[in-house]
């Protein structure tokens, strides 16, 4: 339940089944129930069905039906490994907030840091700065990596980096440059929070930014590796909390 | 609703201002110009007192933007950029002040701003700029003893301001009136992030609160992130506000109430209508004075 979208993962006999997604808007409750039936649609389940509901992200306090929480960063860690074995520092960049988790190979969480109550680190700022640019959130990458070079802005705040790309544009680079800037900018926010964990590989990203293509080559630019994405990147949080159910009903729940 | 959202509440008042006293080409003539990243100044001063001086907006160009304020401020004057001895470049655009003799960094010259403005009882200068915020610990002749500065986060600065009278559709000249009526302070807000504000705020608004309210806790959490700079900096009586937002009587008396003092009145402010926004440029202006003195000595 992110603070954007809630997605939704249906896991049988641990293969998902049904995914789907919806706008958490004003009201995650219901966008959760809308998103959870379309999933089970998918899956040709009905809710009666459900054996365990765990809900994880950061509204997860307004999840419906009854249902244990499972932690982001456990969420992540436990589901990025199952996708990706290798995984041992895995970042979820949403909306909102910037995460990255250390894990063992069994997808436990050894440590992580966090980027919260800041919206220069996450998604939000790829918006903020789409919308002075007045491209599409989904051309901003493509775009970035028609760049040339890139003209440093303000990656610490959202705000100084709008008036930054202003500035930009009155000096009139192009906007393949302003918006790789964006995304360095962006990418170098990121790393400099994974420097604080360490970097250990493989490095694997998840979230919604996961899917930006401009985002993903200005972080690999930045710390100097390639990072593995697996398939459904913005589902990886919903996965890892119906990965714990899994184990909470084998657990005799 | 339509010409609601056209007009500009960020958008404040740029004036110029002329002291009613006299001046010779025999006297000491300095200037200082403070180009910030959201508002540029220039102070004139006649053998080290205040004479006349404009505030306007800075445009995307330095250069330019240095040049209308000095423009703005020597109008009315008589005086022309020629009769001036010694001119001061400060602020975030200093480097980009073509006419400046000299450059120097905008903390010395809020700290010898300060101590022009309200005399040598000042130590703690707190200087709430469009990008950054500064506390800075200054001794009795306005020299720096130590500084600290946010330049990192929006929130509490003016450009930070201004997004927020967007957003409430307030004037920026009237947000700090607008702060305090509120019969109960409420708690203020975990989250200051100007960006998130644009969802927050209206989800707040949406639950019911009024904008007075609403700007009461984010006014209130800005004020507590000022408080602890100006405690890691370590406070010191007496205290002043100086920049854009000194104007700001909701975070001015928020952040006396959190600290437990008063800053300093403004003495000469109620006298002969000193401007604490100016500071920086006044204090150019007498660091050129001084310059301009010690180079015709050598």
């Amino acid at each position: 339940m992110g603070t954007q979208r809630v997605k939704a993962v249906v896991l049988k006999d641990g293969q998902v089944v049904g995914r789907s997604q919806a706008f958490a808007g004003f009201d995650p409750t219901k966008a959760t129930e809308q998103a959870v039936a379309e999933a089970l649609t998918q899956a040709n389940l009905k809710l009666s069905d459900v054996q365990h509901f765990a809900a994880t992200g950061s509204a997860m306090d307004m999840a419906p039906y009854e249902h244990s929480t499972v932690s982001m960063m456990s969420a992540d860690a436990k589901a990025g490994v199952s996708l990706i074995p290798t995984a041992r520092t895995i970042i979820d960049v949403g909306a909102e907030e910037a995460r990255a988790v250390r894990c063992d190979e069994r997808g436990v969480m050894a440590d992580f840091v966090v980027n919260e109550r800041c919206a220069a680190g996450a998604g939000a700022f790829i918006e903020a700065m789409a919308r002075a640019l007045e491209v599409k959130l989904e051309d901003m990458g493509p775009l970035s990596l028609k760049a040339e070079r890139a003209s440093p802005i303000n990656a610490s705040c959202v705000i100084f980096g709008e008036s930054d790309v202003v500035s930009l544009i009155h000096r009139q680079e192009s906007k393949p440059e302003i918006c790789r800037a964006v995304f360095d900018a962006m990418a170098d926010r990121v790393s400099s929070m994974i420097h604080r964990l360490g970097v250990n590989p493989d490095v694997v990203l998840v979230g919604g930014v996961a899917k930006d293509v401009g985002f993903v080559a200005s972080l690999n630019r930045k710390l100097g590796l390639t990072v593995k994405i697996p398939e459904y990147p913005d589902y990886v949080g919903a996965l890892g909390a119906a990965l714990i159910a899994a184990g909470r009903v084998k657990g005799g729940a | 609703m339509a010409d609601l959202t056209k007009e500009e509440f960020w958008r404040w008042r740029e004036y110029h201002r002329v002291m009613p006293k006299k001046w010779s080409k025999a006297d000491i003539i300095t200037a200082g110009v403070d180009v910030g990243s959201v508002g540029s100044k220039a102070a004139i001063m006649v053998n080290g007192e205040a004479y006349a001086w404009g505030i306007t907006r800075t445009g995307s160009n330095s250069p330019e933007s240095a040049k209308k304020a000095l423009d703005y401020a020597l109008q009315d004057t008589g005086l022309t950029v020629g009769d001036l001895k010694y001119i001061v470049g400060t602020g975030y655009g200093r480097v980009n002040v073509p006419m400046a003799n000299k450059a120097i960094t905008e903390i010395a010259c809020h700290a010898k701003g300060a101590n022009y403005i309200w005399g040598p009882r000042v130590r703690t200068v707190l200087d709430v700029g469009g990008q950054d915020i500064k506390a800075i610990k200054i001794d009795e002749t306005g020299r720096v003893v130590s500084f600290l500065m946010n330049d990192k986060c929006a929130a509490g600065t003016g450009r930070g301001m201004e997004v927020f009278a967007d957003l409430l559709q307030i004037p920026i000249e009237d947000i700090g009136d607008i702060s305090l009526k509120v019969e109960k302070e409420p708690d203020p807000v975990s989250c200051t992030c100007v960006a998130f504000a644009k969802t927050e705020a209206m989800g707040l608004l949406r639950k019911g609160w009024s904008k007075e309210k609403v700007l009461a806790a984010y006014t209130r959490a800005m004020a507590v992130r000022m408080a602890n700079l100006i405690n890691r900096v370590g406070y010191e009586p007496e205290l002043v506000v100086t920049g854009g937002q000194s104007k700001n009587i909701g975070i001015v008396s928020r952040i006396e109430v959190i600290l437990g003092v008063k800053t300093l009145p403004m003495p000469r402010w109620r006298e002969d209508g000193l401007d604490p926004m100016v500071a920086g440029a006044l204090g150019a202006a007498l660091l050129g004075k001084a310059l301009y003195e010690k180079a015709q000595k050598a």
